[in-house]
């Protein structure tokens, strides 16, 4: 009997220890807690500019110092200086001149997507066969040029996280030229009617150089009505002037190129 | 180590560029353009004419200029007392501040000159925003001829300005109806496209009906009733003779020329059954193109003359049909409710003018040549008959409405209108008039 009592004992004590050991709700794991993220707030700006890092602040404020230390020690420029750097002709840059004529002579070689580079875009591309040629021609330069280097570093640094107008000046500029631009109507709808224009703007806004891009197209056969359209852009453009540009950063905006397309007001 | 340097000076400098800034326009106005034409300056050596007041010359030009510009809807002529400068100036050296001072963006000017009986008309076009000239020309005629100078002068400032070749210098042909509409009587008349200079070609003894200019030059060939039987004839506008081309049998319809002008397609019935034909005017023989139990009319070539639209009730109701120029491969075009019929082919080849007559009331629209994009240009009780402008941009139609306080008369009127559905506007006739068509260029 007592042996009974022990068993049944012993054994109801193993089947409750099991059940505790094994049943999920009686395991308690630890709780994970997730990483800590800083958060730094910023307050957002009319211009929606990053502020510098203070690393960066001071570094750019010590080369700061040391450009006007150099500018102070120089002489002021001189009137000839705002003439750009890259005024100088070059030996490269007259025989991509000449090609690019050869093309115009021959407009069946043109193929469509062949787009002639404009002034404003040659000025863009960098080309590394022209960069020894540019050193040379810097060594024997005269300190006028490097001046303007610095200068437009200075600028760049000053904006350089600043590209673009803000929402609200590029829908002024659009809203402006909406009005200018009489669309001609008889546009074939199915037909490409992109014009691009590239324009350089003097501080007030008004248009100290124009230039309609892939202006080659105007002469191909059956491409009457771009001329026609890329003329009633041109037109828009000069009848809005001095365009609603803004106040400030007017290094931003010197050079800004519209893209006139009436494909979807056509199509309505 | 200093070359290292300078790549690194300019690598960073380019960097430091700022990027292009694009801005997209892609909206404008619709606004007509406005454009200001300066009456023409006559010369003070010009001899006195008898006939025409060569005083008056430039302005009388001029004028005709201006309203060819309004017509179209594209354009919006200023008006002249605003004109700061005078013409003998304006010609030779415009001062353009003085001319964007009235908001015009385009000026015509032009000086008139008179000697040994001959007219000389120079013209220039300025574009008074870029203060440059853009185009450039000098006409010499007869002095008589000063309207078809104005429309050249018309023709070449509207090409210039909007791609499209113009559509001044043209003539309309239509039939001229006067009298009661039991006894109407239809003459074959002619006049400029903006309803000047009309002349009448037939005496209105016989009942003539769709006149049709040829596309190469100055004939028509036209439907006429003798004894009650129709006859298919040709008329030369410039000497005035006319030629029987055939009798044909039973009805016949709506001939047309091919767009190389040798061409007559037309259709008529043989056995009670119409379908269409052409008829060679050289060899004057005469081939079967469609051969089907159904009606076929109103066949129109396609302007490269490889195709032929025309009316069939093959399917039931009256629908577009097109086909090869031989007959074959005939296609069904539309599928819109109600019935559709008179279909032109656009100068262009694009577009397919028709008129369609739904729940009694009448319309005339466009599609593709493959009948998709269908467009309702203009409703109205009764109007059928588009004819195309040279160009492809227009339509002249007829339309008849009711008049009388009980609508027991009807008057018989030509209306155009552009593609676009806009700029509808009444061609003033003499006489009622329909059945027009429209000539090509005179002066090509």
């Amino acid at each position: 009997m007592t042996k009974s009592l022990f068993y049944s004992i012993s054994f109801h004590a193993l089947m409750i220890a099991l059940t505790v050991l094994s049943l999920p709700f009686m395991i308690r794991q630890p709780v994970d807690l997730p990483p800590i993220i800083s958060v730094e707030l910023i307050q957002i700006s009319d211009k929606t500019n990053i502020p510098f890092a203070p690393k960066a602040r001071k570094v750019i404020e010590k080369v700061k110092e040391e450009e006007k230390r150099v500018v102070s020690e120089q002489a002021p420029p001189a009137a000839k200086a705002k003439e750009k750097p890259d005024r100088i002709p070059l030996p490269q840059d007259q025989k991509e001149k000449k090609e690019i004529v050869k093309k115009k002579q021959n407009p069946e070689e043109v193929k469509p997507e062949i787009r002639q580079a404009s002034e404003f875009e040659k000025k863009e591309l960098v080309d590394t066969n022209q960069i020894a040629a540019l050193i040379d021609k810097a060594k024997e330069e005269s300190a006028k040029v490097e001046k303007q280097d610095n200068k437009l570093t200075q600028s760049s640094v000053k904006n350089s996280f600043a590209t673009g107008l803000t929402l609200s000046e590029e829908d002024a500029l659009r809203a402006q030229i909406f009005g200018c631009w009489t669309v001609p109507l008889g546009l074939p709808y199915d037909d490409n009617l992109l014009v691009r224009i590239k324009l350089e703007l003097k501080q007030d806004g008004t248009i100290s150089k124009s230039e309609i891009l892939d202006h080659e197209r105007m002469n191909r056969p059956g491409q009457k009505f771009y001329k026609v359209l890329a003329e009633s852009a041109l037109r828009a453009v000069r009848i809005c002037q001095p365009l609603k540009v803004p106040q400030t950063g007017y290094e931003k905006w010197k050079n800004i190129q519209l893209n006139f397309n009436p494909t979807e007001m056509l199509k309505g | 180590m200093k070359k290292l340097f300078f790549i690194l000076v300019i690598f960073f400098n380019f960097n430091y560029a700022y990027s292009l800034i694009e801005v997209d326009i892609t909206r404008g106005n619709l606004d007509p353009l406005p454009i200001a034409v300066s009456p023409l300056h006559v010369d003070a050596q010009s001899d006195n004419l008898q006939d025409i007041k060569v005083k008056e010359l430039g302005d009388l030009i001029s004028s005709v200029i201006e309203s060819n510009f309004k017509s179209t809807g594209l354009f919006n002529p200023l008006n002249k007392d605003a004109f700061v400068q005078k013409p003998d100036i304006a010609h030779l050296k415009p001062r353009f501040e003085d001319w964007s001072l009235i908001t015009a963006q385009a000026l015509v000017t032009g000086k008139i000159l008179i000697k040994d009986n001959k007219l000389k008309v120079e013209f220039r076009l300025w574009d008074v925003a870029a203060a440059k000239e853009m185009v450039a020309l000098a006409f010499t005629t007869t002095p008589t001829n000063w309207r078809r100078v104005a429309h050249i002068i018309s023709d070449k400032i509207y090409e210039r300005l909007t791609g499209e070749t113009g559509y001044f210098d043209t003539r309309i042909i239509y039939v001229s109806e006067t009298g009661p509409k039991t006894q109407r009587v239809k003459r074959l008349a002619i006049m400029d496209q903006d309803g000047v200079n009309v002349k009448y070609l037939t005496l209105g003894n016989e009942l003539v009906l769709t006149p049709r200019f040829n596309p190469t030059n100055q004939l028509v060939t036209y439907l006429s009733y003798f004894r009650n039987l129709p006859r298919v004839y040709l008329l030369d506008i410039e000497t005035g003779i006319q030629e029987v081309v055939g009798n044909f049998p039973g009805m016949t319809f709506a001939p047309r020329f091919s767009p190389d002008g040798k061409k007559i397609i037309m259709s008529f019935a043989e056995n009670g059954n119409s379908d269409i034909y052409t008829m060679d005017l050289e060899s004057r023989l005469v081939e079967k193109i469609t051969d089907h139990s159904a009606i076929d009319t109103s066949p129109s070539y396609s302007p490269d003359g490889k195709y032929i639209c025309f009316n069939s009730d093959r399917s039931g109701l009256q629908q577009i049909y097109t086909m090869n120029s031989d007959g074959t491969n005939v296609k069904r075009i539309s599928f819109g409710d109600g019935i559709y019929g008179t279909p032109v082919w656009s100068p262009r080849g694009d577009l397919i003018a028709f008129t369609k007559v739904r729940a009694g009331r009448f319309y005339i629209g466009v599609m593709r040549s493959d009948g998709t994009g269908e467009r309702l240009l203009t409703e109205n009780f009764y109007q059928e008959a588009p004819s195309w402008s040279p160009n492809g941009r227009l339509l002249v139609f007829y339309r008849e409405t009711k008049s009388g306080n009980d609508g027991e008369g009807f008057t018989a009127k030509l209306w155009s209108i552009d593609i676009t559905g806009y700029n509808e506007r009444q061609i003033k006739t003499e006489t009622d008039a329909s059945d027009p068509s429209w000539s090509t260029l005179l002066s090509k």
